[in-house]
């Protein structure tokens, strides 16, 4: 709107605007700031309080401890595999089932589209569904208790469909005259073609998969915990000052220091992902919002 | 008559066939709905039965509407209700209208590059987990070392010794506020995105009117953001009966338990903590049937008042 000419009082309203602006960024950022150089001050000297903008006493000694705690360890490997296994298997199965559905042709399309957005309104609930996961399918103390639940997600699904119906069929229908069926197709043409919004939907299901602890805290048991719920039984524990030398054997001064080391940590990996998954996120929900 | 059934069937038949490379890539899912989906969806009749896992699903006793009148007689339960409706319902007032007017804001800024700088700031807290934040608010809130704790300390609005985040006089503030610090930036994406798509001669034919930025933004920007708005407050309101489960377990400790007892809460602890998944599961019937009746209601309402509704 550069043809507006502006007087006095419009540029004032400008920079109050801006100001104001400002100060709600600054406090979408100043609790990870915070956290981070508390981190890494001395436990005991963070004990004091006082810690705003800079470390006063630096150390790694919070750090130290955290890799040494193999709870903390073990955690790191589930989160990491869950993540990496989750997403990859998620996004290849709703990617064909999208895939699949996007065809004007298949039989039944119409009964499996309907079953498909039933889902988006109804659903068993918590209980029966925790009933499914661990009494009927014996997943309890599974790995794949992680994996297969969140195998699907309609809202992905249906991004994906849009994404698929708008790539232009001869594309397809040339590699079909030189012989190759629907999979072929799907693996080395369609994959390829669709990496953006393949993007979009593993990062969806990446932040996901990282930062789940509920379904850890149901299913898990103590081999597979992940480490939002390691972190969570570590803030649990610094509340009750009386477990505060707790069950997880860290002194009592620095299970607070313990307990922002471990939250850097399992943030820091969204934070370096961030600028990729925010321009991709605002994409993925834009695309959504188009269609629904 | 036989011959030309013969004949669909091996018409049928040559049609899968046909696709069966198609449905090799669909039908994996459509099973997979079947089991997480529409088994759970039918194992909601259990809320009608004394399920007991050993004697198995079938064979349970019906018990009618008992584990209903239960849960209507338990005070826990009602009280669960109206925090639940409390607590939504703060969020509703408190919480929705504020990504639109920040939407608004950052619409208005004339700095472009710092517009774009503080878009994706606002976005990050919506990607780390209910655990990190509610970390942090501990810390934040700490009396002796919190940073925020100690400011508000020095404008003297609470005094030396409180434990905010242990104190029910503070818990539902601080839900409020933690609610809107996550969900600012991202739920105004779907507003600025509405806001993007008007068309700017309309505000250049206001300019020459006479119109001022406040009459521009009353008359052109919450006009154009008005479908947007009544599609998510219909779905907010259908939203209601579920208070955000994570940051309240999260949230709750020995001293804020009440305040932080919501339905979904209420229907974990029965459900799972104390096994009782018939009862848990008449929770979780309850509320979805509500969530159902109000979602019908708040898009009738709507499509009468507005013109415009969900479905």
């Amino acid at each position: 709107m550069e043809f507006i000419i502006k007087t006095k009082a419009e540029k004032v309203l400008d920079i109050i605007n801006l100001i104001f602006l400002s100060i709600i960024s600054f406090l979408c950022l100043y609790p990870f700031y915070n956290i981070l150089v508390t981190s890494i001050n001395d436990p005991t000297d963070a004990a004091r309080g006082g810690i705003t903008f800079w470390p006063r006493v630096f150390s790694l000694e919070s750090y130290k401890m955290v890799f040494q705690n193999e709870d903390i360890i073990n955690a790191f490997y589930v989160t990491v595999a869950r993540t990496m296994i989750g997403t990859i298997i998620a996004v290849l199965f709703t990617a064909a089932f999208a895939y699949g559905v996007s065809k004007r042709e298949l039989m039944g399309r119409k009964f499996i589209m309907s079953m498909t957005l039933v889902t988006m309104y109804f659903g068993g609930g918590l209980i029966p569904t925790y009933i499914l996961i661990a009494k009927w399918l014996h997943l309890k103390n599974n790995f794949l208790a992680y994996i297969i639940p969140n195998m699907f997600n309609v809202f992905n699904a249906i991004i994906m469909m849009t994404f698929f119906s708008s790539i232009p069929r001869e594309i397809e229908e040339s590699a079909k005259i030189d012989g190759a069926n629907d999979v072929t197709v799907f693996i080395k043409l369609i994959i390829p073609l669709s990496m953006p919004v393949l993007a979009t939907i593993a990062l969806f299901n990446g932040v996901f998969h990282w930062n789940s602890w509920f379904d850890a805290m149901l299913y898990g048991g103590s081999k597979l915990k992940t480490l939002q719920q390691i972190l969570m039984q570590i803030i649990n524990t610094n509340n009750n000052v009386s477990v505060l030398a707790g069950n997880l054997g860290f002194k009592a001064v620095s299970s607070e220091s313990i307990k922002l080391a471990t939250m850097v940590i399992t943030t820091l990996p969204i934070i370096f992902a961030y600028p990729f998954l925010q321009k991709y996120f605002v994409k993925g929900i834009m695309i959504g919002s188009v269609k629904g | 008559m036989e011959d030309i059934n013969t004949k669909r069937k091996n018409y049928i038949g040559k049609k899968i066939w046909a696709q069966r490379y198609l449905m090799i890539l669909t039908l994996p899912a459509v099973l997979w709905m079947i089991i997480f989906n529409y088994v759970p969806m039918y194992g909601v009749i259990i809320a009608f039965k004394n399920y007991e896992p050993y004697i198995g699903f079938l064979k349970s006793p019906w018990v009618g509407l008992a584990n209903f009148k239960e849960l209507f007689a338990d005070p826990t339960f009602i009280s669960a209700l109206f925090n639940t409706l409390k607590i939504s319902i703060l969020k509703l007032i408190c919480g929705f209208p504020a990504p639109i007017l920040f939407a608004i804001l950052l619409n208005e800024l004339a700095f472009k590059r710092a517009k774009k700088l503080i878009q994706t700031l606002s976005y990050l807290p919506y990607f780390v987990s209910w655990v990190f934040v509610v970390g942090f608010m501990y810390s934040m809130l700490d009396p002796r070392t919190g940073v925020l704790s100690v400011a508000l300390q020095n404008l003297h609005i609470i005094s030396k010794e409180t434990l905010m985040m242990a104190d029910s006089k503070y818990f539902l503030p601080i839900v409020i506020v933690s609610d809107i610090w996550k969900g600012l930036g991202w739920n105004s994406i779907i507003y600025l995105a509405a806001i993007t798509g008007i068309d700017g001669q309309l505000y250049e034919a206001a300019t020459v009117d006479g119109a001022g930025r406040f009459k521009r933004m009353w008359h052109i920007t919450l006009p154009a953001l008005k479908p947007t708005i009544v599609i998510l407050l219909i779905l907010s309101i259908s939203g209601l009966m579920n208070s955000n489960f994570d940051q309240l377990f999260l949230m709750q400790n020995s001293m804020t338990q009440d305040a932080a007892n919501v339905i979904g809460i209420y229907s974990y602890k029965m459900g799972i903590v104390l096994g009782r998944f018939s009862y848990g599961t008449t929770v979780g019937l309850f509320q979805s049937v509500v969530s159902m009746i109000l979602l019908v209601l708040a898009n009738y309402t709507s499509r009468k008042l507005t013109d415009e509704s969900l479905f």
